[in-house]
């Protein structure tokens, strides 16, 4: 990935190299952090701001399966607001809120760009397009029994 | 393969589309490079290699083509700006952030023509003379980073990319570079210091990319249908490209029809395609029979049509420049007379809250002022003197911050609160108002959580 940027324009890999390794680890650790930094030769402090600047980029882990529920325009003119009530009150989680076994969190999302399928959700980075609430209620049931198949890891 | 979803395009096309960006879409295995190869890919790209950068840039300028990103900036102009005898490397990068609301149409080029893409970049860096061009991909896009990653390995082995390119001294490497959820990221300086390492603030301008970009050097930038326009430009010529589009608009352009529709979906259509047309044919009209109230053309950032600015409007920058408002990225978000503006508007703000970087104070502050009073009246408890004030509030945004978000935020809340005036009226009734307090400051609290735990 270092090898990507021109010479000396190592610290380009910051933000790609935080989320890759987020996937892999479940959250940005402080030592993550200080990893990514010497990978890039920036100081921590500056792969920090990254860390708190991007919205997918977060500090405690989330659940195994993260449900992102889209809310904006077109979604919101389909019944995507519904869904993610139906979805807080299936799962008993708000905004960010992961599952006591870790298996679920629900996020309330901007625009995912699936705005001709709407309502959309994300399942960590599957698209799930024109999404009823039974679609959704299968969904969530999966996430919770662990046996929601992801494609697009 | 990487995606999960069923097909993204209607199949067959709806008779009315102008199939060209779109044509190899619903081809098995679209995005391999066998199928590019077999259906007339890269051979634009060959035919670019024997005209010189001159000549390139020229059929661009004269295909009319405009940027697909929002803006609509005249792309052959925007390579005319890069100064190709700069002695520091150029860079071509690609706005992939899609992230506008209303706006879906970059997936499907990216999903199932990214050859074609990788084609528009290489014709783009043989006329600008660049050796590098870096693909910013919005995060949330992950299964998109694999095809195109995929793509550029297979274009790699064939000899399309990497030293000495079909053995004409040419060199150049393509990467994919993914964004981590920031909208700000899809403006074009915001994007450059993201893919710098840093966070997606604007630059000052000038110096444009053009001058000043990737690096601190000559960058082209633009968005992926303008690189996916561009072999098409080569191989048919500026002259016929422009002929498929209106005066001052040339060519195709992948609509995203959304909203309150019987057949949303992406469909490729001429610029200056009726709205009229639009709606009601290719969009299968609106479910249940209901009637037009309020018409997006381009992405949330643009000023709300109602249905009677749209009688006789077509789909094309002028067009709806004249009618005040922007063509955008081509995401259409079409409202129903049940739709309720007050909440659209609210919806819109708080999105441009969530998503203002927080660079420039009449923005940062701006939008949450805004989402708070749009959140007020939601409830039914605006009160009167504050409708104006919205209007008031959000026009001294305009033109205060380094970039368009603040206009953006600005622009659709201005339209509506014009437009649509009575619905905040009649929210005011709709619980009894309180009497406002005849203290000397207005104080706003914090507003209720919206649905559970926020």
């Amino acid at each position: 990935m270092l090898a990507s940027y021109p010479p000396g324009r190592q610290r380009s890999a910051v933000v790609p190299m935080l989320i890759f390794a987020q996937d892999e680890v479940g959250s940005i650790t402080p030592e993550l952090v200080q990893e990514v930094a010497k990978r890039c030769g920036v100081q921590p402090v500056q792969v920090e701001e990254c860390v708190t600047y991007y919205s997918m980029l977060r500090k405690k882990p989330l659940g195994k399966y993260h449900v992102q529920i889209c809310t904006n325009i077109s979604c919101l003119l389909n019944g995507g607001e519904e869904l993610w009530k139906r979805a807080c009150e299936q799962t008993g989680l708000g905004h960010k809120q992961v599952s006591a076994d870790g298996m679920v969190s629900l996020e309330e999302v901007e625009c995912i760009g699936a705005c001709s399928w709407a309502p959309a959700l994300q399942v960590n980075y599957d698209f799930e397009h024109l999404v009823t609430p039974e679609r959704l209620d299968e969904i969530l049931a999966a996430c919770r029994k662990g046996d929601y198949v992801e494609k697009a890891k | 393969m990487f995606a999960s979803h069923p097909p993204l395009f209607s199949n067959p096309p709806h008779p009315r589309e102008v199939i060209m960006l779109s044509k190899r879409f619903r081809l098995p295995n679209s995005a391999s490079i066998d199928t590019f190869l077999a259906h007339g890919g890269y051979r634009s790209f060959r035919k670019a290699l024997e005209m010189t950068a001159d000549e390139i840039i020229a059929e661009v300028k004269t295909s009319n083509l405009r940027g697909r990103g929002g803006a609509g900036f005249p792309t052959g102009l925007k390579m005319g700006f890069v100064p190709r005898n700069s002695p520091k490397p150029k860079y071509i990068v690609v706005n992939a952030d899609e992230s506008e609301p209303g706006t879906c149409k970059d997936r499907l080029l990216m999903e199932y023509d990214p050859h074609s893409l990788l084609e528009g970049m290489l014709i783009a860096a043989r006329a600008i003379d660049a050796k590098k061009g870096y693909i910013y991909i919005r995060g949330e896009y992950r299964y998109l980073i694999h095809i195109l990653d995929r793509a550029i390995e297979e274009a790699y082995r064939h000899g399309y990319l990497g030293r000495n390119i079909l053995g004409t001294g040419m060199d150049f490497d393509a990467y994919t570079h993914s964004g981590a959820g920031a909208y700000e990221c899809g403006e074009e300086s915001a994007l450059l210091e993201s893919l710098e390492g840093k966070r997606g603030v604007p630059r000052i301008k000038p110096p444009f990319p053009a001058q000043v970009g990737a690096f601190q050097c000559p960058t082209m930038l633009s968005n992926v249908e303008t690189f996916c326009s561009i072999p098409y430009i080569v191989e048919m010529g500026g002259k016929a490209y422009a002929d498929l589009g209106v005066e001052k608009a040339g060519g195709t352009k992948l609509t995203c029809l959304t909203g309150h529709l019987n057949k949303p979906g992406v469909y490729e259509l001429p610029l200056g395609f009726p709205v009229d047309q639009l709606i009601h044919d290719v969009g299968g009209g609106i479910p249940g029979g209901r009637k037009l109230k309020a018409f997006i053309p381009g992405g949330s950032s643009c000023p709300v049509l109602t249905a009677k600015e749209c009688e006789g409007l077509t789909m094309d920058y002028d067009a709806m420049a004249k009618r005040g408002t922007m063509l955008g990225s081509g995401g259409v978000v079409v409202m129903d007379e049940s739709t309720d503006m007050v909440k659209v508007a609210l919806r819109i703000m708080r999105f441009y809250q969530h998503e203002s970087c927080g660079w420039c104070i009449p923005c940062r502050e701006g939008t949450t002022w805004l989402r708070k009073m749009l959140q007020r009246f939601d409830e039914g408890l605006g009160r009167r003197h504050e409708i104006a004030m919205i209007g008031e509030l959000a026009k001294n945004m305009l033109g205060r911050t380094f970039c368009a978000l603040g206009d953006a935020a600005a622009l659709p809340t201005i339209s509506i609160v014009e437009k649509f005036y009575d619905e905040f009226e009649r929210k005011l009734n709709a619980v009894s108002a309180p009497v406002p307090a005849p203290g000397p400051f207005p104080v706003l609290n914090d507003p209720p959580p919206l649905g559970v735990g926020r």
